[in-house]
């Protein structure tokens, strides 16, 4: 499977989808005016993805803040993890943010509270 | 008296004031915009955990104006009828206040204003709720927004969102929002 690489905008995160290695890296901002339009392919990459998978999935969120139409396409991205999850396979979901930042805790809190795979907090030193 | 649109720009220029523009709310105009106050002494200065929310916060508000301003009346300067939209950053004392305003057909001043103390009315509890629920639902306006943007406001802000409604004409209303970051 292609590996996606999108380096980070103003706007949009840094996003690593390999299929190989089995890792999904989310960094940085996200505040697209079009959030469809920018997580439409990777969302259909994982799809994809969900087909064919093949050993574990490691997924790595370090985001610094988003905007509310990003939260409901990264939801999306957790909805077919999910899928992969209840086929049977690992998946984790690593959920990175800065010690003082409980505004990226928490939202790191409301996705594990709808969604159902293994979701770890890291912590990180400013 | 009829609303001044110069008078009410002026009252909110109180405080320092770290961003202000009135023009078409454009795509570029935000990473600008955005890129202006990363560059602000004011805010470098900020714990990181401020720092942030006002960015994100101020996001907000600019996508809020960029996915549902109306048309402005014919008589304010001709290029700035599309997309026009005020905004202002300022630092007042401990807070920080994000200032909007932007015309609004008359025919929706009520769906604004139910939905604004909807919002003002609810527990940090239930805008979390509600929050979640909405995020749940998958839907997006026409314009790519995702009906979350006054909820996370509230939500990150911790205070309620201050408005007013001023008439302009007999078509157009002023539609002015406060919203403060302490």
């Amino acid at each position: 499977m292609e590996t996606i690489v999108r380096e980070g905008t103003p706007k949009t995160p840094y996003v690593r989808l390999d299929g190989e290695k089995g890792i999904i890296e989310i960094k940085g901002r996200s505040i697209p005016e079009n959030s469809i339009e920018f997580y439409k392919p990777l969302i259909d990459w994982l799809e994809e993805y969900s087909s064919d998978v093949n050993n574990d999935t490691a997924v790595n969120v370090q985001l610094e803040y988003f905007n509310t139409s990003s939260s409901k396409c990264i939801l999306d991205i957790f909805k077919k993890l999910e899928s992969i999850f209840k086929k049977g396979q690992k998946v984790e979901v690593n959920w990175y943010y800065e010690e003082d930042d409980e505004d990226m805790f928490e939202a790191g809190e409301d996705y594990q509270s709808i969604i159902n795979i293994p979701f770890k907090m890291i912590e990180m030193e400013e | 008296m009829a609303f001044n649109i110069t008078e009410w720009y002026n009252d909110k220029l109180e405080g320092e004031v770290i961003l202000n523009f009135n023009g078409s709310i454009t795509p570029d105009l935000i990473t600008e915009a955005l890129g202006t106050i990363e560059n602000s002494l004011n805010l470098k200065n900020e714990k990181n955990k401020i720092r942030k929310k006002v960015y994100n916060v101020f996001v907000e508000c600019l996508q809020n104006l960029y996915h549902h301003v109306d048309k402005a009346p014919v008589d304010l300067h001709d290029n700035q009828q599309n997309n026009f939209g005020v905004i202002i950053l300022s630092k007042d004392g401990s807070f920080y206040r994000i200032s909007t305003g932007n015309f609004v057909d008359k025919s929706k001043i009520n769906v604004i204003k139910d939905r604004i103390d909807q919002v003002n009315s609810l527990s940090d509890k239930e805008i979390r709720m509600l929050y979640l629920d909405i995020m749940s639902n998958g839907e997006f306006s026409d314009k790519g927004g995702g009906g979350l943007g006054m909820l996370d406001i509230v939500r990150k802000t911790g205070n309620k969102l201050e408005y007013y409604f001023y008439k302009y004409n007999d078509s157009h209303i002023f539609f002015s929002l406060d919203v403060y970051i302490s």
